[in-house]
This record gives structure tokens, C-alpha cells and sequence, in this order.
């Protein structure tokens, strides 16, 4: 048992005091999730059974938002939009950040890495509106990378990126890119400085390359944090609204609409917020499907 | 920009008169209706932000009567919008509230009956079409019942047009009907100019709304239109005058009327390059004309939406500035007292026509404030005047249902900007999306 003072005579006493005391420092933070997590989430699963506009007496209507749920237009459109965006949010990201990660950990660790670092991990500081703004002016027809592609003489396939049905997705993509991609550089790169030196050093007598360090030990003992990249990347796809609604609001036609964007629609504009719960709670249900296997397989191997 | 638009959007209530002629400030006591007394009042009100009309008109309001201050909350529109049912229905309820719609607020109760004040100060003799816009019957359709709300001024909407260039593709004077207007758009086309500018990115909302329910007007009567948005029972979009508008819109598509890039384009952004000289036309309302008059002083006019027929008279969307008062607020008096003022108040008319750019309202012979002579609100007041005798005022069809424009009209239209999407298929589809959210 740790930590028994000389002056505590009965141990029980002390394990007692001891809970109370980590009790009572946890319950501030405790407090705040119960209030802004637990208590919505229970209230979220509680209104899908119930119509209701938000004001005044709620009605049992049972399992009926569920069913009629999938009257929602385009449902369907919405959830393969929202496994695209993961391809945007959490594959490149990873995958990228892996690679940059890498490579400040390998030639850049002083003062060029913190820069690098900075930079990368910058969009996480910069307020998603103003950037989604900002992103929208750079898209536009006559935005910045139009400008840049005509100027390459590239003109033939500049156009308004966020209002083209084929091209909006994969441009609220790229600011998905630019968001995440610092957040998974910096993770993996922290994760990186905890494999023993000797390691690399070892490979490196070996005469393993870049890249054969890379696939035999940083991507192996990197697990668990490409595991929490993954994690925190489908989710933010998969359950993705404020990217979407800075910059597109779902247009054109429904071609970024996503299940989040949905959801708000139902709840604040229609109203409903039994069926937007109940939408809610099926998305719920769709993001513990999807990571649970990434949990599974990502989790680090007993000794 | 997304409140310019939820201007013409939001519902319409009237404003009327006085039954007193415009009473001097220091005589309320001799004023019919209640007041806002002697002592003391706080007025809680909300606004939205970026909008300078009511600010003002609660500025001259305390001028006029210092007892009144005001505690003044602002947000953005859309957030607005989203807080409605929990400030109307909480502990601090307000007196004045800027209102995007009302009918399932009135059934609901949180909203004040105004029609004893209607009655009070004479508002019910004020003239009709435009009151009728802000009453909800006890079945919830719009357009006739109880009185919920009242409007600060009445926008007007219709085409503005850039004078130096359309002298340039040969118009003389405003076109008269419908063959000769998209005559002077295929001169523009062929000139190289940019026929008409709108906006049409989710986040703004389609503005194709605003040429397509122009067109409806153009070739079909506009009582079905209003009968849709008040949902009426059995009303629909579909019909086939309104295909024959939808249509007409698609092939100003195909002839490429509108810039390619509607698709993102944000209603600010469409209005900037509007100013700067990019597009003839443009079909927007008459609270961008303080914008327009000052940034293209001269060079902008407006006209009606004309119709197809010469003989017809030209209609047009016009909404009011709704504000409504809680049910259970506690200076309702005085908040209906402030509506009375800012339609009958010669200096609240003033501010309201030259901030705000729209028809204050008010009783049929309260004299119209004076605007700078050349400017194009003289030009849309004249027009306000026009659809007014002819009573041929719409709401906009974006406000039939709460979520129409952002589920039907929006991304319907988009498509068929993208060539998704057909004249036939739109009406379909923004028909089956009303009617899925009124059995919802």
C-alpha cells in the first residue's frame, strides 16, 4: 500500500480517507462530464422515444422516430458521404502524418522540427469559421488555387470547387486534411520520442533506410497512437458537422450533406427533436460499430 | 446575408396606423391604447446582429420618451432562429423579439394575441393585404385568424439593374413584359456581359428562389402561391403554370443567365460583385439599397418582375420585418405601443425607410417619408406603391414550412444548376418535402 504516513495508525481508515480524497478531486471534472455529457447523452436516447418540438408537452410515440427516420431525404446519401469523409479525415491524416512525423523525428529534431511542429498544428488553434470562411474564398471561382492552377497554365479545370457536384466532397476533405493532419503529426511524433534510440541506432548498423525503419519498427510500436489517431479521426468524420456546415451546409444539391448536418436541420430548423435524437442515436450506434474494431485491433499486444 | 434573405423570408405581419393622427410625443396621455406610461420601463429586447434598423428606431424611442430603456440582446439570425422557443418560453421572456417565423410559436402559446391591441390602436383599419400575412388561424394555416406579430417596415423585392450597362446592351427604359426582359438577357449574353447575378451556396440559400417565384408571378395568378406557403389545405407547388416558371428558369440556366459558380456563391460575395460591375441584372430586395446607393450611387434602378402578359399587373415578393412580443412578457403595453410609433412616428418613418430602405407601412394616409431624389429606394417605393393598389403581394415561397428551403428549394435548385435535376423533378420533389414535414 502506498503512501502510509507514519502517523496513521489504522490502515483501513487510511484507504478510506484516502477514496474520499480522490473522490472529492475528481469531482469537479466529474460534475462537468455528468452535466455536459452523461446527462445530455441519457436525455438524447429519452427524447428519440418521445415527439416533441422543444417547448412544452412531449408525447410517447415509442420506436416511431426510428422508423421514420429513414424517411429523411437521403439518408443513405448521408452516411456514404460521412464513410468518404473518413477516407479525408482519418486515412490521409494518419497515413500523411506518419510519413511527416517520421521525417521531423528522423532529420528535422531541433529547431527546424518545432517549426514544422507549429506550423502543422496550427489549423487546431485557428477557429474552424474563420478558416471555413477563409477555405471558401480560397475555392471560389475566382479564389486563390484557381488563380494558382490558371497561372500553370492549368485554367481547363479550374472551377467553383465547393459548388461542383463531383468536386465539393473531396475540397471539404482537404480542409478536413488541413485540420487534422497537424493532430496526428503531433501525436505520432510524441509517440515516436518514447521508442528507445538504441533501436533505430540498431537498424541503422544494420544499414536499414528510411524506409524499412519506418515499416519495421515506427509503424509497429506505434500502434496504440495510430490507434488513437484513427480513433479520434473516423469519428470526427463520421459524426462530422461544424467542417461541412462552414463550408458547404451540405450543398451542392445533398452532394456533402453528412448524417451531423442532418441532425442539426431536424432539431433546430424542423424542430423534431425526437427524430433528430433518434438520428442521433443511430449515428451513435454507427460510430461504436466502426471503432470498435479499430480499438480492437490497434490495442497493444499483452506481454 | 443570410438575414437579408430571412427578412423576405420571415413571415408578414402588417403595420397600421393609429387611429390617432401622429401623436406629438408629450401628448401620450391623449393617445387612445396603452402606453408606455410614466414610470420607469426596461424594455428586453432581441435583435439581430448587423442589422441597424431597430437599434436606431430604439434610439429615437428613448429620445422621444426617456422613461423607456432598452436591454438589448443581439445574435446572428441563424442563431436567433434556433433560440426562439427556449427565450420565449423561459423565465425572462421578451418584450420584443425579432421573429423568423411564428405560426407553430402562436399555436403553442408563446406567443401574445395582438389583435385587442389591433383594435386598440386601430391597426385593423390599416390597409389589408399586408396584415394578413402575420395572422395564424386556429388550424395553423397563415393568412387569415388572430394577429401574432407586426412588422417594423415591408420589404419589396424585384430586379436591380446596373445602368451603365444596360445602356450598353440597348435597354431604354425598364421592360414591360416578360418576352422583353429575356430579350435584354439574351443581349446580354451576347454582349458578353453577365446577364443576371445571384447567389445559390447552402449557406446563403438558393437565390434562384427569387427568379423562379418572380417567374411563377409572371405567368400564373399569385393566389395559389399564397395558398401554398399559409398551407392551405390541399395546396401545391406543382401546378402547371409553376412548371411552366420552373421551366422557364431551367432554360435560363442552360443559356447560362447566371454565373457558373452559383453553386458557391455566398449572398454577400453575390451582391459584392453585383456592386463592382459584374452582372446586368440581379433579383434581390429593397434592404440592399442603402448598400447599392451609396456604393453605385446613380448607376443602380430597379423595376417589378414583369409580366408575361402586358395587360396583367406585375407582382412581387414582399415581407415584413416581423417582431413579435412573448406571451408572458412583462411590457407587452409598451412593446405594442413601440409598433404603433414606429408606423405612425413621422422621425420613426424616416429612420425606417432611410436605414432600412422598405415601406414603413402604416395607416393608408400617413405621408411617405422624402428619400434623395435619383435614388433607387424612391424607385422601389414607387414599385412597393404599384403592387400594393394592385394587391398582387406574395410571401416567399421559402417560407411555407419551416424547413422547405433548406430540405426542398435549396438543394433541389442546385441540381439543377448541375443539370441534376429537371423543371419537373424540382416541383416533385419540393412538393414531396412540404408535404412529408406538414404529416410530420
Amino acid at each position: 500500500m502506498p503512501l502510509v504516513s507514519s502517523w496513521r495508525i489504522n490502515p483501513g481508515k487510511v484507504i478510506r480517507r484516502e477514496t474520499l480524497i480522490g473522490w472529492i478531486f475528481v469531482l469537479p471534472a466529474l460534475l462537468m462530464y455528468a452535466v455536459f455529457v452523461l446527462v445530455p447523452f441519457l436525455l438524447t436516447f429519452v427524447y428519440s422515444f418521445y415527439r416533441w418540438t422543444g417547448v412544452g408537452a412531449a408525447t410517447w410515440v415509442g420506436l416511431k422516430n426510428y422508423v421514420t427516420v429513414f424517411e429523411v431525404p437521403d439518408l443513405l446519401g448521408t452516411i456514404i458521404n460521412a464513410f468518404w469523409l473518413v477516407v479525408f479525415f482519418s486515412f490521409i491524416p494518419v497515413g500523411l502524418g506518419l510519413v511527416v512525423a517520421s521525417v521531423i523525428h528522423r532529420v528535422a529534431t531541433g529547431r527546424l522540427g518545432a517549426v514544422a511542429r507549429t506550423i502543422l498544428f496550427l489549423p487546431q488553434v485557428i477557429p474552424l469559421v474563420a478558416a471555413g470562411i477563409i477555405w471558401g474564398w480560397l475555392l471560389a471561382l475566382p479564389g486563390l488555387i484557381n488563380q494558382i492552377l490558371r497561372a500553370i497554365g492549368l485554367g481547363a479545370i479550374t472551377r467553383a470547387w465547393l459548388g461542383d457536384f463531383d468536386w465539393a466532397l473531396p475540397a471539404v476533405g482537404l480542409i478536413g486534411i488541413w485540420v487534422l493532419l497537424g493532430f496526428c503529426t503531433v501525436l505520432l511524433l510524441t509517440g515516436m520520442t518514447k521508442v528507445d534510440a538504441a533501436l533505430y541506432e540498431s537498424a541503422r548498423i544494420d544499414g536499414a533506410g528510411w524506409f524499412r525503419e519506418f515499416i519495421s519498427i515506427t509503424v509497429p510500436l506505434l500502434r496504440y497512437e495510430i490507434g488513437v489517431c484513427l480513433t479520434v479521426t473516423v469519428i470526427a468524420a463520421l459524426a462530422a458537422f461544424d467542417i461541412v456546415y462552414v463550408s458547404t451546409a451540405g450543398g451542392p444539391g445533398n452532394a456533402t450533406a453528412v448524417p451531423g448536418i442532418q441532425i442539426y436541420i431536424l432539431a433546430f430548423t424542423q424542430r423534431q427533436i425526437g427524430l433528430a435524437s433518434a438520428l442521433a442515436v443511430m449515428l451513435m450506434i454507427l460510430v461504436v460499430v466502426v471503432i470498435v474494431p479499430i480499438q480492437w485491433l490497434t490495442r497493444e499486444v499483452k506481454q | 446575408m443570410k438575414r437579408k434573405i430571412n427578412l423576405i423570408l420571415s413571415a408578414v405581419a402588417v403595420l397600421a396606423v393609429l387611429s390617432i393622427a401622429a401623436p406629438t410625443p408629450k401628448t401620450v396621455a391623449a393617445q387612445s391604447g396603452p402606453t408606455c406610461g410614466t414610470g420607469p420601463v426596461k424594455l428586453n429586447a432581441y435583435f439581430e446582429t448587423g442589422f441597424d434598423l431597430p437599434f436606431k428606431l430604439s434610439e429615437e424611442f428613448t429620445k422621444q420618451y426617456p422613461n423607456v430603456t432598452w436591454d438589448i440582446k443581439q445574435d446572428q439570425f441563424t442563431n436567433l432562429i434556433n433560440a426562439t422557443p427556449r427565450l420565449l418560453s423561459g423565465d425572462n421572456p421578451p418584450d420584443l423579439i425579432r421573429l423568423p417565423t411564428m405560426v407553430s410559436f402562436a399555436k403553442e402559446g408563446l406567443l401574445k394575441n395582438l389583435d385587442d391591441y389591433a383594435k386598440a390602436f386601430g391597426w385593423d383599419k390599416w390597409p389589408v393585404p399586408q396584415l394578413d400575412q402575420n395572422r395564424v388561424a386556429p388550424d395553423g394555416t397563415r393568412g387569415s385568424g388572430s394577429l401574432y406579430a407586426m412588422g417594423l417596415n415591408y420589404s419589396l423585392t424585384g430586379v436591380f439593374y446596373n445602368k451603365k450597362l444596360a445602356t450598353q446592351i440597348g435597354m431604354k427604359e425598364p421592360p414591360k413584359t416578360l418576352a422583353e426582359f429575356e430579350d435584354l438577357l439574351a443581349k446580354a449574353k451576347s454582349a458578353g456581359l453577365l446577364p443576371i447575378m445571384e447567389w445559390g451556396s447552402a449557406k446563403s440559400g438558393m437565390g434562384l428562389a427569387f427568379p423562379l417565384q418572380a417567374l411563377m408571378a409572371s405567368l400564373g395568378p399569385t393566389q395559389p402561391i399564397n395558398d401554398w406557403i399559409f398551407q392551405k389545405k390541399g395546396a401545391t407547388i406543382d401546378t402547371p403554370d409553376n412548371l411552366k416558371a420552373a421551366q422557364r428558369l431551367e432554360q435560363w440556366i442552360k443559356s447560362g443567365y447566371f454565373p457558373p459558380d452559383i453553386n458557391a456563391i455566398e449572398y454577400t460575395d453575390s451582391n459584392a460583385r453585383f456592386v463592382k460591375g459584374e452582372g446586368v441584372f440581379t433579383f434581390n430586395g429593397d434592404w440592399e439599397n442603402a448598400n447599392y446607393d451609396k456604393n453605385m450611387a446613380g448607376n443602380v434602378g430597379f423595376f417589378l418582375m414583369p409580366p408575361a402578359d402586358a395587360k396583367s399587373s406585375p407582382a412581387a415578393m414582399s415581407a415584413p420585418l416581423t417582431f413579435g412580443i412573448a406571451a408572458k412578457a412583462k411590457n407587452a403595453d409598451c412593446a405594442a405601443f413601440f409598433f404603433n410609433w414606429v408606423a405612425t412616428n413621422p422621425t420613426a418613418r424616416q429612420i425606417d425607410v432611410s436605414v432600412g430602405g422598405s415601406n414603413p407601412g402604416g395607416p393608408a394616409d400617413a405621408k411617405m417619408p422624402t428619400v434623395a431624389e435619383g435614388s433607387v429606394t424612391n424607385e422601389t417605393l414607387a414599385a412597393g406603391a404599384v403592387i400594393g393598389k394592385a394587391g398582387t403581394a406574395m410571401d416567399f415561397i421559402a417560407n411555407a414550412t419551416s424547413s422547405i428551403f433548406a430540405q426542398g428549394w435549396t438543394p433541389e435548385l442546385q441540381k439543377m444548376v448541375g443539370g441534376k435535376q429537371d423543371a419537373a423533378g424540382l416541383l416533385k420533389a419540393v412538393q414531396a418535402e412540404y408535404e412529408r414535414e406538414l404529416t410530420q
